[in-house]
């Protein structure tokens, strides 16, 4: 297709280092109607500096109540390619392994059902198609249902758990990542494709304290692995550093708890004040690694800016054995949406309803023992409480 | 209580609420189980059959609501 609209002010963002998304319509506008008129859709938009995009309504396919974001543009006569301009999500594997022949299948049925753009992954993690007609909705789920994809989540709903590759390549992983993600993921399929929250829930699952994933600032509930005990030490490797690095300077004066010294050329960890942040672990790849009873901590709570401020998840489980069939974790989570349900409002998240109704409240209705782990944020602890019945008069 | 029993009292309800205030899934799940003394994951199971139908559809507005698809 040649090219339809002039837009300089699209073009203004294809200069620079960095990757442009205006480049990558331009390329699909080559071949696609759709993206043709996105182009002038969205320079209109610039030019007006206002939104010509509705949204809302149409959620799904048949049965589904996620998994489709409906978009419409308002000028629809001007620009018939996106007069419909759904986003389709996929549920992406745990991890985000793929096989080439299957990414190269899904951009093919992309080309034939919507406008051939895609952003993968999307910040929530699942595989993003954007652009299709409502009409096509059902025939590109037929596809690839078929080749056994699902619908990821969307709406006031649990939305496709992600984590990091966790055992799968990294020896820092404290849990099974990609496990645990595929198993929260089909234990509840019903929440995730029947919305059923006062607002979206992300479980986000990292092997360790270095969070690839970001699920301490993405997830509602953030899963991260650790470990109880020592870190298992090689002191001969300790040597070895100590030729190249300025151990003192750049490990043990980093340590946030202060937890560690050289006696002589051996390193010493007071392992009962480690905080387990990763940062020596992650320095010192070969003199230490962490301990061998590994567990995973939970934490709450965190979202980005949306109806109030962003918010980081905090800790509400210290330590948790994350081995299937993960009851104790699936109770917990019930017990945690139940509160949500009965004492949430409209687009209220979890860590919103905790700040409205306090922490203590949400542990003690929740039946979550106070632990000084709870660290809402450094040097903001809020696990101090007193109820009625603990007053003595 | 029979599912098409349960079936009928959810549809009614959507019915009469539309146009005036729209329902959630869990607003449902709650007035038909406090109205009809049933338990939640009967009506949850009602409604699903009706969703799977295309009887009843889920919406987005700022939140999931479950509607009548529109003509
Ligand atoms: C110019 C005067 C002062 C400055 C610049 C100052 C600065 C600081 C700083 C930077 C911290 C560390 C905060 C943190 O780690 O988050 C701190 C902590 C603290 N300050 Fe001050 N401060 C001053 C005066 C005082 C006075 C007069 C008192 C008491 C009479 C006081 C009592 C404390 C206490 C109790 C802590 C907490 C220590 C902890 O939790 O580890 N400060 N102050
Ligand atoms: C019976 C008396 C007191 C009790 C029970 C008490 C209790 C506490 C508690 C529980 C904290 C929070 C600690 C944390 O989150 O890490 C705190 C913080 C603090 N207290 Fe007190 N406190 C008392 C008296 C005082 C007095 C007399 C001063 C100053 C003259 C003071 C200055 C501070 C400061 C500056 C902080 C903030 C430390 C920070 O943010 O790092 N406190 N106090
Ligand atoms: S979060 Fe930890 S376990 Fe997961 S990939 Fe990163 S370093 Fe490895
Ligand atoms: S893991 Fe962190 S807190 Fe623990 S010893 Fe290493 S640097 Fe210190």
């Amino acid at each position: 297709m040649s090219k339809k609209y002039d837009t300089p002010m699209l073009d203004e963002l294809e200069k620079g280092a960095f990757p442009s998304f205006v480049t990558e319509i331009k390329r699909a506008a080559a071949h696609s109607d759709m993206s043709n008129d996105l182009l002038g859709h969205t320079e209109t938009c610039y030019k007006e500096r206002v939104t010509h995009w509705k949204h809302g309504g149409i959620v799904g396919v048949r049965g589904y109540g996620g998994g489709v974001i409906g978009r419409y543009s308002d000028m629809p006569d001007k620009f018939p390619g996106v007069a419909h301009f759904h986003t389709v999500r996929l549920n992406s594997p745990s991890g985000f392994y793929y096989k080439a022949d299957a990414l190269v299948e899904l951009c093919d049925l992309w080309d034939k059902y919507g406008s051939g753009l895609t952003n993968i992954h999307g910040s929530t993690g699942d595989l993003v198609f954007l652009g299709t007609r409502t009409e096509n909705l059902e025939p590109f789920f037929a596809e690839t249902s078929s080749r056994g994809w699902d619908l990821g989540g969307s709406g006031s709903a649990l939305r496709t758990p992600s984590c990091c590759l966790g055992k799968s390549r990294c020896e820092w992983a404290n849990i099974d990542t990609m496990a645990i993600t595929n198993d929260i993921t089909q234990h509840y399929q019903d929440e995730m494709h029947r919305p059923a929250f006062p607002y979206k829930f992300k479980f986000k699952v990292a092997g360790c304290a270095c969070d690839c994933i970001a699920s301490i600032a993405r997830a509602d509930m953030s899963i991260i692995g650790t470990w109880k005990g020592n870190i298992r030490v090689n002191q001969a490797e300790v040597a070895n550093y100590a030729k190249t690095m300025n151990i003192q300077a750049e490990i043990i004066d980093m340590c946030p708890t202060g937890c560690m010294k050289l006696d002589g050329k051996e390193l010493r960890i007071d392992n009962a004040n480690c905080n387990r942040c990763m940062h020596c672990i992650a320095k010192m790849t070969k003199a230490l690694r962490p301990g061998t009873e590994q567990g995973a901590t939970l934490l709450l709570g965190s979202k980005a800016p949306i109806v109030t401020g962003a918010l980081m998840s905090w800790v509400i489980v210290p330590f948790i054995k994350m081995e299937p069939p993960y009851e104790e974790f699936y109770e917990l989570i019930d017990k945690i949406w139940e509160w949500w349900d009965e004492n949430g409002k409209n687009r209220e998240r979890i860590g919103e309803l905790i700040e409205r109704l306090s922490f203590p409240r949400f542990l003690k209705e929740v039946g979550l023992e106070p632990s000084p782990a709870m660290v809402k944020e450094p040097r903001r602890d809020p696990f101090f409480f007193w109820a009625e019945e603990d007053i003595e008069r | 209580m029979e599912k098409e029993e349960v079936k009928k009292i959810i549809y009614a309800l959507v019915e009469a609420s539309t146009g005036k205030k729209k329902l959630k899934q869990s607003d449902i799940l709650k007035k038909v189980s406090a109205d009809h003394g049933i338990e939640k994951d009967e009506v949850k199971a009602a409604l699903r059959d009706l969703v799977d139908a295309g009887t009843l559809i889920f919406t987005y507005f700022g939140g999931s609501f479950i509607e009548i698809p529109p003509k």
